[in-house]
């Protein structure tokens, strides 16, 4: 497997930088949030559970 | 309508219900569990194929490799905002008013939000690359705009006072409204011809002008992207969900306190 050539990959890296660091970020407060709020609330008032 | 954060409706909600289990159940599921699984490997696999396995373009050189998260993100970004407009209108026309049909509608908007973001950004260095500017007032890129701040317009709207009815009436209204931009925006390339290119994939021509592992790539991106939208859809409304009762709990122990404090004072003075 070679890895291809890329011109200007300053750009494209940081283009795919951004969005996985986005999607990250964005899986992580929702997991937080819903660990720290599922502290407050019994588990049977939870419906998917 | 109090905030999360405020410390004294978090206490009072705590206190309100006697909590003895050291374990809980958070927002995760098997169901989430092997979805977001399945996101990290789709996720891998278009690293793999964006950075590594598709080939350079002929006219647009190794810079098409950002097609591969740029179009999936608007592609799931219309879904996310069309998934609102269904949801909102479920919550507004459905006798029930179901309170999950407004949940659903708040948590795509907050992911097509993002998403909307992603492809705006990415789409600047792209044309950086292309056409040598991050940002021209070309019709798609102002029509993207325009959806970004519609809908950040909706998610300010979601946070205004009132009871949770209210939000999801007022909500539902500018959610249906909104998602009538989106053919605006996929269509603004045709109604006024600019910078930038008509749709590859889903565009009016039957047959995509593209090679077959750039189009499998892609494919990918709107595989990874679509199933971390489910997984995060899923998580965000049961979040959305402990919010509300925590809100009603704190409520109710407040008017239960107010009560308390009115009936010790009626004692006192009688």
């Amino acid at each position: 497997m070679t890895v291809a050539f890329i011109d200007d990959a300053g750009f494209i890296f940081s283009g795919y930088a951004i969005t996985f660091l986005a999607v990250g970020v964005l899986a992580w407060r929702v997991v937080r949030s819903g660990r720290s709020l599922a502290k407050q609330i019994p588990d049977d008032e939870k419906h998917w559970t | 309508m109090t905030h999360l954060d405020d410390s004294s409706t978090t206490a009072a909600a705590t206190s309100a219900h006697d909590v003895t289990s050291t374990t809980f159940a958070s927002t995760g599921t098997r169901a989430t569990r092997l979805i977001g699984i399945a996101t990290l490997v789709a996720m891998g696999w278009l690293v793999l194929f964006g950075l590594v396995f598709s080939p350079a373009d002929v006219n647009q050189g190794e810079s098409v490799r950002f097609f591969y998260i740029h179009a999936p993100t608007i592609w799931v970004a219309y879904n996310s905002f069309i998934v609102t407009a269904f949801a909102s209108g479920a919550y507004l026309f459905t006798k029930k008013h179901s309170l999950g049909w407004d949940r659903l509608a708040g948590a795509s908007a907050e992911i097509g939000v993002v998403f909307v973001a992603l492809t705006l950004l990415t789409g600047a260095l792209w044309g950086r690359l292309t056409w040598g500017v991050f940002w021209r007032w070309d019709a798609r890129l102002t029509t993207t705009a325009l959806l970004f701040t519609a809908y950040i317009g909706y998610l300010a709207i979601r946070r205004l006072g009132g009871t949770h009815h209210q939000r999801a009436r007022r909500s539902a209204v500018i959610g249906l409204l909104s998602v009538l931009l989106i053919p605006l925006v996929h269509w603004s390339v045709v109604i006024w011809r600019g910078l930038h290119q008509e749709a590859t994939v889903l565009g009016t021509d039957a047959d995509a002008d593209i090679d077959g592992i750039m189009l499998f790539s892609i494919l990918v991106g709107v595989v990874a992207f679509s199933l971390f939208y489910v997984w995060f859809v899923l998580h965000r409304t049961r979040v959305l969900a402990m919010e509300d009762l925590v809100e009603e709990r704190g409520l109710d122990a407040a008017l239960d306190a107010r009560r308390a404090e009115a009936a010790a004072t009626d004692g006192g003075g009688s």
